[in-house]
């Protein structure tokens, strides 16, 4: 029987993934499950196994469940070498060698980078590290800020009003805790659905007690002489009086260990084809390096092959199956990425999901329930096709709007809906901030091509 | 001990799983869910038939082949 070169990789070959976390996990599961049986090594930076992340911003900060009970249920057992709580350092292409912290070096035959990102710090360090100032991001961010929270703050100020600072101030108030929320845009949220949405996420906030100013930046934060964080300046020439400052000023992709390795990474994440393999800096796809997770850009058919970077748990989730599925298969075997972006939030007791890109919307038509009522369907449009959707307490809908953006259903919809609601049947503009000024809110960056083809059609592959 | 995880994306609030095994799973809110990632040994029971009541199977917890010994202990990194 000939003995190919993938069948010796699936026997006894060499399998590295750098990033343990969501997406390293999965693509392990998957890759034994694929029939993988030779040397698999997880590298993770943080001292811990899989963790889920987003319980922190949410059951952890209500006291509900410790930051340590976040780990991540196995689907099966991986019999890996786990290389925890050190970072890798540096990636040899020719060689196939990553290079840890510690000064080891790690063979492979193939590799998988799933380092996704980290929170973006307070620019100022100094003030950054004043006792009382948080990011939100890892298991021990979640640990000390629950802590802290749980110790009853006279004021918490929240530092970017995305998902995860809408969130925290949820959390917040459901705590009894009093907060501020100082965000740059005109509402929160703004980014990622726009102005309509973000007006009824602000009227949200403050029914919920938040003070929520808008239109503002922190200019700096102040520590008393133990170097306790003890008020923030506002550049409305305000202050505000805290305990505690939570900096929800989005991500930065962990790239920077791949930088003068040959790899086509940067600040936007990694570059890789729509089966997930790298790209190194010339533009030529790899055939030993892939990506998934909220580190990878990648190209998606569905949105005219635009590089799409997405920080969403069931793309980590997709996008880790995916590229480990290709690791281990022949190129006629592998399949494409084809995730339909969603993603959850929950805040001031309303369950907010979405489907698609909204941020590439133009338009937006609630089509079931009411603005006013925070409960409804809302679609976006993009030349003249639904190309995404949102419901605030209305998930059921999210799977028919899923369809019809895989289907690239016509915009506005031709269908009447069973209820009429007061904000009629007109699109009306999604009023997203400009993308030139930068902003932390979306979770979905775009790059490189639009979305021009209105006629292509999609077929969903059968997974 | 369990541990699991909801598929949010998946949840539609159905909440089977808040019925079944309401120690380990809340609503929150009208249709948002709640729950405890890591469910008390007692609950197991509970949270297996939750699980396989979820009519969107939205509800991971370990699988039942899992070997003790592949689960990693904090900062303890096995190097092989």
């Amino acid at each position: 029987m000939a003995d190919s070169a993938l069948e010796q990789l699936k026997r006894d070959g060499r399998i590295v993934v750098v990033g343990a976390s969501l997406a390293g996990l999965r693509a392990a599961e998957t890759l034994r499950e694929k029939g993988f049986a030779g040397r698999l090594t997880m590298i993770g930076d943080e001292p811990y196994e899989p963790y889920d992340r987003p319980p922190l911003s949410k059951q952890v900060l209500l006291g509900h469940a410790d930051a340590a009970h976040t780990v991540l249920p196995r689907r099966r057992d991986i019999g890996a070498e786990w290389k925890l709580g050190v970072a890798a350092a540096g990636l040899d292409m020719a060689g196939r060698r990553v290079r840890l912290a510690d000064g080891e070096e790690v063979p492979y035959d193939r590799l998988l980078i799933a380092t996704g990102v980290r929170a973006r710090p307070w620019p100022n360090q100094a003030e950054a590290e004043l006792d009382g100032v948080f990011v939100l991001r890892t298991r021990d961010d979640g640990a000390g800020l629950a802590r802290r929270l749980a110790a009853g703050p006279r004021r918490v100020l929240v530092i970017g009003a995305g998902f995860t600072g809408s969130e925290i101030a949820s959390a917040c108030r459901e705590r009894g805790l009093d907060v501020t929320v100082a965000e740059r845009g005109d509402a929160p949220l703004v980014g990622a659905l726009g102005g309509v949405i973000g007006r009824v996420a602000a009227d949200l906030q403050r029914e919920n007690g938040v003070d929520l100013r808008t239109g503002v930046m922190v200019t700096g934060l102040e520590g008393d002489s133990a170097g306790r964080f003890r008020a923030a300046h506002l550049s409305d020439g305000s202050t505000v009086e805290a305990d505690v400052a939570v900096v929800s000023l989005g991500a930065v992709r962990n790239t920077d260990w791949l930088a003068g390795s040959g790899l086509g990474a940067g600040p936007r994440g990694i570059a890789c084809d729509a089966g997930c393999r790298a790209f190194d800096i010339r533009g030529i796809v790899t055939d030993d390096i892939f990506v998934a997770g909220d580190v990878a850009r990648s190209p998606h058919p569905l949105f005219g092959y635009q590089f799409l970077s997405l920080e969403h748990w069931g793309n980590a989730v997709s996008q880790a199956e995916t590229a480990a599925h290709n690791m281990v298969s022949e190129s006629t075997d592998r399949r494409p990425h084809m995730w339909v972006p969603a993603f959850w939030s929950t805040q001031f007791g309303i369950n907010v999901k979405s489907v698609g890109v909204p941020s590439l919307g133009t338009e937006i038509l609630v089509t079931q329930g009411s603005l006013a009522e925070r409960r409804f369907a809302a679609v976006y449009g993009y030349q003249g096709r639904v190309i995404g959707a949102v419901t605030f307490d209305n998930a059921r809908w999210l799977e028919f709007y899923e369809r019809q953006i895989e289907i690239t259903a016509p915009f506005p919809p031709p269908y009447d809906t069973v209820d009429r609601r007061p904000e009629g049947r007109h699109p009306v503009p999604a009023d997203f901030p400009d993308p030139s000024v930068p902003t932390h809110g979306p979770t979905i960056t775009l790059s490189g091509y639009s979305p021009a083809d209105r006629r292509m059609e999609f077929t969903p592959a059968g997974h | 001990m369990l541990r699991l995880v909801v598929d949010l994306n998946r949840c539609q609030g159905y909440a089977q799983c808040a019925f079944l095994a309401p120690d380990v799973f809340a609503m929150h809110g009208e249709e948002g869910l709640l729950y405890d990632p890591q469910a008390q040994a007692a609950q197991r029971e509970r949270v297996v038939q939750a699980a396989a009541a979820c009519p969107v199977q939205a509800i991971l917890i370990d699988g039942p082949d899992l070997a003790a010994g592949d689960a990693v202990g904090a900062g303890a990194a096995v190097d092989g």
